[in-house]
């Protein structure tokens, strides 16, 4: 079972320390479908939580992603520029978006477990 | 699933299922986006071998003179409602064209056969209601118009496609581009033309609706072939430089600002007689205010229909009418109006994207090598 956290617009994040990598869920880039572009946020920026953070791009649309936890961004997937595949490829590892540094741990509560994320999921169907 | 239950289904409803498609709703049917290969390896299949496409929700009409008269009389009819030449339309070709309306715009787009005893026409499925009445009204003195409801229409586009349908039927190897003809399969009559959506070539072919899944079925056996979504549709057409009906052409633009005055033969473009006929004459003598280019925006993302185009850093001139990720380009491509005098090849202009100012080039299209066999 991963430690895995994620929000209800079908974010993920890891914490390491008070550092939270975020990325999409596997619904999210199965939603999508194939990814063609990322727009990464600026390294530096201090996000609140639900701000949009950047945007992914599909054949079809655009989707905003949204920052699950407020923060100062620390690094970027500078891979995704030349490869915005991986997002669809490999969501929870290679396909990560963004690193945040957290200064409250406590917004963690409000996000969703695994189990509790498969729940919802199921809900939506 | 009740949403579902207001749609229409085409004879491959079934199939698509089974295939694992996505279904949408399009144009009042459930139509498939993409099947798991997902959209841009669908596009590239469709480049390299065979992409086979359920199209059968556009309309086919069959067309005839009325009490046994000449198709003559029946091409000539069409003329009132068409820019296109239809009385020198040769059995067995193939031709694209308009309705236009009185102020020179395009009511719809469409491919009209001559089939020797019969005109053949396709037209959108978004407009083909309008387009049946249209025709009712426009030649319904002079002509029979016959809706054919109950036939499919599928495509196989790419280089493999016709080598895999001269397994079925070899003589179909004998078409060129934009020729027609209709060939016995299994009992089944095919009418089969040699064009397609995609740039690529390949075919058209219409095929009763009751023998539609098997025949499809067959080519799917086939190494080559690989189902094709509407998601790879729209992009491949993009690429190829194609108009999408709704988007890049509409009641507000005539074919002479879309591009498309060479579909408008001499003979027609001298004697007009079809709706908007002097507009559209004096655009050719004179040039249109705006005309349709390609756009190949700097970076990555996708710039898309709706988006504003700029001279760079200055007023808008005009719009995007389609965009997005072109995966034979590799990047985005986008088409759109541009005021005549920007529509030159190489003209540096900036598009819109979420407020911020994307460098663009209008560029020739179509954006790959077309792959027509022309003899």
């Amino acid at each position: 079972m991963s430690d895995r956290l994620y929000s209800k617009d079908h974010e993920w994040i890891e914490m390491d320390g008070d550092i939270a990598t975020v990325g999409i869920s596997e619904h999210a880039q199965e939603q999508l479908g194939d990814v063609v572009f990322v727009e990464l946020p600026d390294i530096g920026r201090s996000l609140s939580q639900n701000e949009e953070a950047g945007v992914v791009e599909s054949v079809k649309a655009a989707s905003e992603l949204y920052a699950p936890l407020a923060g100062e961004i620390v690094e970027v997937n500078e891979t995704l520029v030349d490869d915005p595949a991986q997002v669809n490829a490999d969501p929870y590892g290679n396909g990560w978006f963004m690193r945040v540094r957290i200064d409250d741990t406590g917004q963690l509560d409000g996000l969703m477990d695994e189990e509790a994320y498969q729940e919802f999921l199921a809900e939506l169907e | 699933m009740s949403a579902d239950a207001d749609l229409l289904t085409t004879p491959l409803n079934d199939l698509h299922r089974e295939l694992g498609a996505r279904m949408v709703p399009f144009a009042g049917y459930a139509m498939p986006v993409q099947y798991p290969a997902g959209i841009l390896e669908e596009h590239k299949h469709a480049r390299t071998q065979a992409g086979l496409f359920d199209v059968s929700h556009m309309g086919q009409v069959r067309i005839t003179a009325k009490g046994g008269a000449p198709l003559d009389d029946a091409a000539a009819a069409l003329e009132r409602l068409v820019p296109a030449d239809m009385r020198n339309l040769k059995p067995g070709r193939q031709r694209y064209t308009q309705f236009t309306n009185a102020g020179g715009g395009i009511l719809d787009d469409l491919m009209v056969n001559c089939m020797g005893d019969h005109l053949y026409m396709v037209v959108n499925a978004g407009t083909k209601g309008d387009d049946i009445a249209l025709l009712q009204a426009g030649i319904g003195d002079t002509c029979e118009i016959e809706v054919l409801e109950s036939r499919a229409l599928v495509a196989l586009q790419g280089p493999k496609a016709v080598a895999v349908l001269a397994r079925l039927i070899p003589e179909v190897a004998q078409l060129s581009f934009m020729q027609a003809a209709t060939w016995t399969l299994d009992g089944e009559r095919l009418l089969i033309s040699r064009s397609g959506y995609t740039g690529e070539d390949g075919c058209e072919i219409s095929v009763p609706g009751h023998a539609a899944e098997a025949f499809v079925r067959r080519l799917l056996g086939e190494d080559e072939v690989a189902p094709v979504g509407l998601g790879a549709r729209d992009s491949l057409r993009l690429e190829a430089g194609l108009c999408l009906y709704g988007h890049d052409i509409d009641t507000t633009t005539t074919p002479v600002e879309a591009g498309l005055t060479w579909s408008i033969q001499k003979r027609r473009r001298e004697e007009g007689g079809f709706p908007g006929a002097d507009i559209i004459q004096r655009q050719i003598t004179e040039g249109p205010p705006r005309r349709r280019v390609g756009l190949k925006p700097e970076g990555g993302a996708p710039v898309r229909e709706g988006a504003a185009i700029r001279e760079p850093g200055g007023e808008a001139i005009g719009v995007v009418t389609s965009g997005g990720f072109g995966a034979t380009v590799g990047g985005p491509v986008a088409m759109g109006y541009v005021r005549n005098d920007l529509a030159a090849p190489g003209t540096a202009l900036e598009l819109d994207l979420r407020g911020k100012g994307v460098a663009a080039e209008v560029v020739a299209m179509p954006f790959v090598p077309p792959g027509f066999h022309r003899k």
